[in-house]
């Protein structure tokens, strides 16, 4: 199939869609998990959890909670006829703890009642004695006691322990970068009903059916044939839904298949937010060489991930880490040190980035360091340093072959009015004493397929009905990314129709087998070019059907504007469709799609694990107090890269949105636990995501013309996590307002993520004594 | 007895309610209105924002509230506007197909939150006058950055709605209370302050119910069960707003939203700081009174109404007293509230033309967020010099007080950076903060000390807001 050979519409009138789902979302019509009718048997269930987050469990005593009013059943590890674990990779997440708990609030006991409420209240009742161990909660702690998810992983390029000693200026520095929780409105929700014959049905917000069906046929010793899982929509996931969902799936399901009635886990927030993993918090150390001119020559940096008490995803979120140290710079001796902690707090998971905004803002931090040790504009730093002609090979030893960044940089420079601007805010904090202004443009090239070459794979099923409807299935999850839309226009463009006559049904894996998570931005690349292929199998058949009956050429068939042109006449769709259909021609295909071109050697950390980059660059304007550490942020510019836009209205939702949650996860947004691993911010009343009054006042947002070099679906590329990054612009542009504190000092002031008013006091005073 | 209400122009009855059962399971569970959500069951994230209504005059008066956190009870004698009701001919209204067009859903599960908050401030709602980012600052998106949300907002800025229907309903349904006893547990709506009296006296423990914002976090976290409930929402005479020359006296029953306005104009700073308090729907239903009566270490009222010299009436089996506001506040978790006593008002007087008053709030996230640090400052100054200091701060002890030291510091001294710093360096005498999830005890320490600073550059009229500069 050559897609990109026949472009869906010409560039200039892409259409923008409304998401597939607008018109129900505003009218309370779109179905979530929680909202679909409830049987009247239907079970409810709630975990107890630990309240421990290192110990050996003693005792178990569950009477008080079998004895309350509503309670069915309550089930322990023991009550597991098969595979006690929800772990994505390792095998090492227990549903319910067995013998050891391993973080607080792991579930240790499994309630089911005949009402939400009582299933809570009742899972408080359990007496679980224990015998607790010193907790490893910090990196620190657990690089004590030598407790690693995996063996350190290195990446290198040159030399750059020489190039460092010969390097003509030297500089060091450190930088926590804290952990992010999803924040998914719909909290996380599984619910499984019984079929005949030991057939299990389950409903599961998830990002990744296909692993939810097979824990669950695993759980309970059935095979995958006997477990269907279905996702119509979810509510936010951001990754979050990627491993964490299958755990209130398989619980259902245990609930179900042991008791034959519907099993219905809608978690409560607080403790979704201390059950479930968020985005890896970091402290990353690093070295760097450089010339007079700011160019680095030798570039050392070592990242030490909490990656909690299993080993989840954290092996591919800290290579992505790695893999995006160097961001849109040429890094020619480097050394790229990755530490994975397993410590007693909650698994650290996948979350929009995937460990590559940790990695990029590290090397961001570099490059503010060394603009400020030499009194540049640091802008003018990361231009010197970007890829380039004989500059152009990444640390794991791809070359970059699509570098759009310098050019992205310099028209964003100039559309931005970056250096009037920079002018600007020079003499705002020469004359305001409390609030001092501070600007950034930061770059982000952000590499696209699943660093795990097997996943890059999606099948897609198509039907055409006798009067001409269509009926989309596909492996990937609609989280309210516009996936659905996406993969509806491709499909109706293959034949011509509007859009509206396409219909896309829920994600099950009953109608596309061994599907990949939607995660890695990759959901539009894969599903809409599985989908394509589909649709165009179906399209060939009917265009030789419809050539054999006119006596013309099958390629002289054209679909378009909703009709089929043969032989000189012009038919509807749907008349073809019924002409074919009485012709005995299969109106039903699949389709399937591997990404190309895509090999890695991960002992090496060589290769090419990407099929291409996403690029983009924002400038950020922010304003300091100097007094509190308040700060606003004032006016963004944004220039993306989404190739061919397969929907402009949707991708800049999902550029805006990504702005946004990254600058909550830079600025407001905390969490932190305690000396006993405890979590302490695990509600929104102490978890504070953006609202509406903290995103730029101004925000101008520009799409990239320009198509992917690659044959992608319609030459578009990804959106869903790259611009997440682009908020790496508003933490560099809280730092210049911090710097300006203390004029024409040549560091940089250490400032931690995320900026929280604290932290900007601390990093003011800090700056001022150093 | 039963709760009615009235739903899209109809009676709704609802026979054995629990008394702590929340609208929002009863939606989602009972009736089947499944658009309204749930993001948090603790008042927070606005996902299950419904309009509340009653009849005031020709129209019906409407509010936009946290259903999670709504006690059954609570809607007896209202009308109740879900999301459902907006679309019920079976095409969208303006508003929804606004937001729909203009990509202001993505994942779509906070979005009718947004469409009542929006639909609420188009109708002219409680709160309409503010700007649509205030309206909806009680309603968290993950996916869109707000940014269409917003122009949605702005473009359909009214709509008109055809309220006869619910207002005759409201009528007929009259306005009996919906006292009674369910199962074991009691639910007292009085409808005069002498009732409510009468039950106190009679129920010393009961616990007194106005918002709900806070009690209602009891029961969908803390699964408490509460057997006694005095529900004071509808007792008529402790509504009353009293505005005059020398201040302001704000009923039981006034919730934040309602006494918005005359608080903004005993002083903007005070404006402003309301405007913060929790989101619309919190203050929709929170009452200033009761924010005092919970005696929350932090606030965020009390530390600026003890800092304008409030006072707190409280009535009781022995009649009324009244008392300073900070004298109320007499530990974490105790106050001076006797047996069978309820907080009748608060008076808070107007600040003089010599008084000088700044009052901060310092918290992680702008709006609707839980106070860091809040400070509050009445500086009343003859020729030059502080004759007189009211200085209270929340967040910085156990309960909101006053902080003597500083003031003492402060008063017979000028307004100079000498006196600022010795008022700072006397702030360590007054408090020694607790760190916590909100703030380490450093950063709380250090953050008062500023906002003495934010006062003496405030005075030299230099700029130190950043949400000022933002515009």
């Amino acid at each position: 199939m050559n897609a990109e050979a026949a472009p869906l519409w010409p560039v200039e009138t892409k259409p923008s869609n409304p998401h597939d789902s607008a018109h129900l979302h505003v009218a309370g019509l779109a179905r979530y998990a929680d909202d679909e009718p409830e049987p009247a048997d239907m079970l409810h269930l709630a975990f107890g959890l630990s309240s421990e987050a290192r110990a050996r469990i003693t005792g178990l005593d569950l009477s008080e909670v079998r004895a309350f009013p509503g309670v069915v059943a309550v089930y322990t590890a023991a009550d597991i006829p098969g595979e006690n674990n929800v772990g994505p990779i390792a095998h090492d997440d227990r549903v319910l703890a067995d013998g050891e708990v391993i973080s607080h609030g792991q579930p240790v006991f499994l309630v089911a009642a005949t009402t939400r409420l009582a299933a809570r209240k009742a899972a408080r009742l359990g007496k679980v004695t224990y015998e607790p161990l010193p907790p490893m909660v910090t990196v620190d702690q657990a690089r004590a006691e030598n407790s690693r998810i995996e063996a350190d992983q290195r990446m290198a390029q040159g030399d750059a322990t020489a190039a460092l000693a010969a390097a003509p200026h030297r500089l060091a520095g450190t930088l926590r970068i804290g952990a992010q929780d999803h924040f998914y409105l719909e909290g996380q929700i599984g619910l499984a009903r019984p079929g005949e014959d030991g057939q299990i049905h389950v409903v599961s917000s998830s990002q990744h059916p296909s692993e939810v069906q097979h824990l669950v046929a695993h759980l309970l010793n059935k095979p995958s044939a006997d477990v269907t899982v279905e996702v119509r929509r979810m509510g936010g996931a951001f990754g979050g839904k990627e491993s964490q969902a299958a755990l209130f799936a398989a619980a259902a399901a245990l609930v179900t298949h042991h008791t034959g009635r519907p099993a219905k886990f809608r978690c409560d927030r607080d403790d979704d937010m201390i059950v479930t993993g968020k985005r890896h918090d970091f402290e990353v150390a690093y070295e760097a060489g450089h010339d007079d001119e700011g160019r680095l020559l030798a570039v050392k940096l070592r990242f030490s991930a909490r990656c909690g008490a299993s080993m989840d995803l954290s092996p591919g979120i800290n290579d992505r880490t790695m893999f995006h140290a160097d961001n849109c710079y040429f890094l020619p001796d480097v050394e790229i040190m990755s530490e994975r902690l397993k410590t007693n707090t909650v698994s650290a998971t996948a979350f929009r980035g995937f460990g590559g905004p940790q990695g990029m803002l590290a090397i961001e931090r570099v490059c503010d360091h060394v603009a400020a040790r030499l009194g540049l504009d640091p802008l003018a730093v990361r231009a010197r340093n970007l890829y380039g002609p004989k500059r152009d090979v990444t640390p794991y030893g791809m070359t970059v072959e699509d570098n759009i960044a310098p050019q992205l940089i310099a028209r964003l420079r100039e559309t931005s009015d970056y250096d009037a601007r920079r002018s600007a805010i020079a003499a705002f904090n020469a004359r305001n004493p409390v609030l001092k202004k501070g600007i950034a443009l930061t770059p982000v090239k952000f590499g696209i397929s699943f660093t795990t070459t097997h996943l890059n794979q999606a099948g897609a099923l198509v039907h055409v009905y006798a009067d001409g409807s269509i009926q989309v299935n596909h492996g990937g999850t609609e989280m309210g990314q516009g996936l659905y839309i996406k993969v509806a226009q491709i499909v109706a463009d293959a034949f011509g129709v509007p859009v509206g006559q396409v219909r896309i049904t829920a994600t099950r894996t009953d109608k596309v087998p061994n599907t990949s998570a939607t995660a890695a931005s990759s959901g539009a690349d894969l599903n809409g070019m599985a989908a394509h292929n589909a649709a165009m199998a179906i399209r060939d058949r009917m265009a030789a059907f419809l050539a054999g009956a006119y006596g013309c050429a099958p390629d002289e068939v054209r679909f378009a504007r909703g009709e089929v042109v043969v032989g000189g006449e012009t038919i509807a769709f749907g008349d073809a469709a019924r002409r074919a259909h009485l012709g005995r021609i299969s109106l039903s295909s699949t389709g399937f799609y591997a990404t190309p071109d895509i090999a890695y050697d991960r002992p090496s950390h060589k290769g090419r694990p990407f099929y291409y980059f996403a690029y983009g660059a924002a400038v950020s304007e922010v304003v300091v107090d100097t007094l509190t550490g308040e700060h606003k942020v004032l006016a963004v510019d944004i220039l993306h890269d989404v190739g061919r836009s397969l929907n402009p209205a949707i991708d800049r939702g999902q550029i805006e949105g990504g702005f946004v949650q990254g600058q909550g996860w830079l600025t407001t947004e905390v969490v932190e636990w305690d000396a006993k691993g405890r979590l302490l911010n695990h509600s929104p009343a102490t978890y504070k995501i953006p609202t509406a009054s903290d995103g730029p006042k101004r925000l101008r947002i520009d799409l990239w013309d320009g198509e992917n070099l690659k044959p992608t679906i319609h030459r578009s590329k990804a959106v869903g996590e790259p611009p997440l990054m682009l908020a790496n612009s508003v933490f560099c542009a809280i730092s210049a307002a911090i710097a300006a504190t203390a004029p024409g000092k040549a560091d940089l002031p250490p400032l931690d993520a995320p900026a929280t008013p604290e932290a900007v006091l601390r990093a003011i005073a800090g700056h001022r004594s150093a | 007895m039963a709760v009615r209400f009235v739903l899209d122009g109809q009676v709704v009855e609802i026979a054995e309610p629990d008394p702590t059962g929340t609208l929002l399971d009863y939606l989602r569970g009972t009736l089947r209105r499944t658009g309204t959500k749930e993001g948090c069951a603790e008042g927070d994230c606005g996902a299950c924002t419904v309009l509340v209504g009653e009849a005031a005059r020709e129209r019906v008066a409407w509010r936009a509230v946290n259903a999670c956190i709504l006690f059954l009870p609570m809607i007896h004698g209202k009308a109740l506007m879900t999301v459902e009701s907006l679309s019920r001919g079976g095409s969208l209204n303006p508003l929804q197909a606004c937001m729909a067009g203009n990509g202001a859903s993505q994942c779509g599960f906070c979005t009718p939150g947004f469409v009542m908050s929006l639909h609420g401030r188009a109708i002219g709602a409680l709160g309409s006058e503010l700007p649509v980012a205030d309206v909806i600052a009680g309603n968290l998106c993950r996916c869109t950055g707000y940014g269409p949300i917003l122009e949605a907002g702005e473009k359909v800025a009214a709509l008109e709605q055809d309220d006869s229907a619910t207002l005759a309903a409201l009528r007929a349904l009259g306005a009996d209370g919906a006292s009674g006893v369910f199962g074991a547990r009691r639910w007292f709506a009085p409808r005069t302050s002498d009732e409510l009296a009468a039950v106190l006296a009679e129920h010393p423990q009961a616990r007194i119910v106005a918002g709900a914002t806070d009690v209602g976090l009891w029961v969908t976290k803390g699964l408490r069960a509460l057997d006694t409930l005095v529900f004071i929402g509808d007792v008529a005479d402790l509504k009353a707003i009293e505005e005059s020359d020398a201040g302001v006296r704000l009923g039981a029953g006034v919730r934040y939203a309602q006494a918005h306005p005359a608080l903004s104009r005993l002083h903007p700073d005070l404006g402003e700081l309301v405007r913060r308090i929790g989101g619309l729907q919190v203050r929709n239903s929170a009452t200033v009174c009761g924010n005092i009566a919970n005696g929350s270490p932090i606030g965020d009222g009390p530390p600026a109404l003890i800092a304008l010299g409030a006072e707190l009436t409280l009535r009781g089996p022995e009649g009324r007293r009244t008392i300073a506001l900070e004298d109320y506040f007499l530990d974490y978790g105790k106050q001076d509230r006797r047996a069978g006593e309820f907080v009748e008002s608060v008076f808070v007087p107007r600040p003089g033309a010599a008084t000088r008053v700044h009052i901060s709030k310092l918290s992680r996230r702008f709006d609707s967020d839980i106070t860091a640090v809040l400070g509050a400052f009445a500086l009343t100054v003859e020729q030059g010099t502080i004759v007189a200091a009211h200085v209270a701060f929340g967040g910085m002890a156990a309960t909101p007080r006053r902080a003597p030291a500083c003031e003492a510091a402060l008063v017979g001294q000028p307004i100079d950076e000498a006196t600022i710093t010795s008022a700072a360096a006397a702030l360590g005498e007054d408090f020694a903060p607790l760190t916590d999830v909100r703030g380490s005890a450093a950063y709380r320490i250090e953050a008062a000390k500023a906002l003495l600073w934010r006062l003496w550059h405030r005075e030299q009229g230099v700029a130190v807001s950043v949400l000022e500069i933002a515009g």
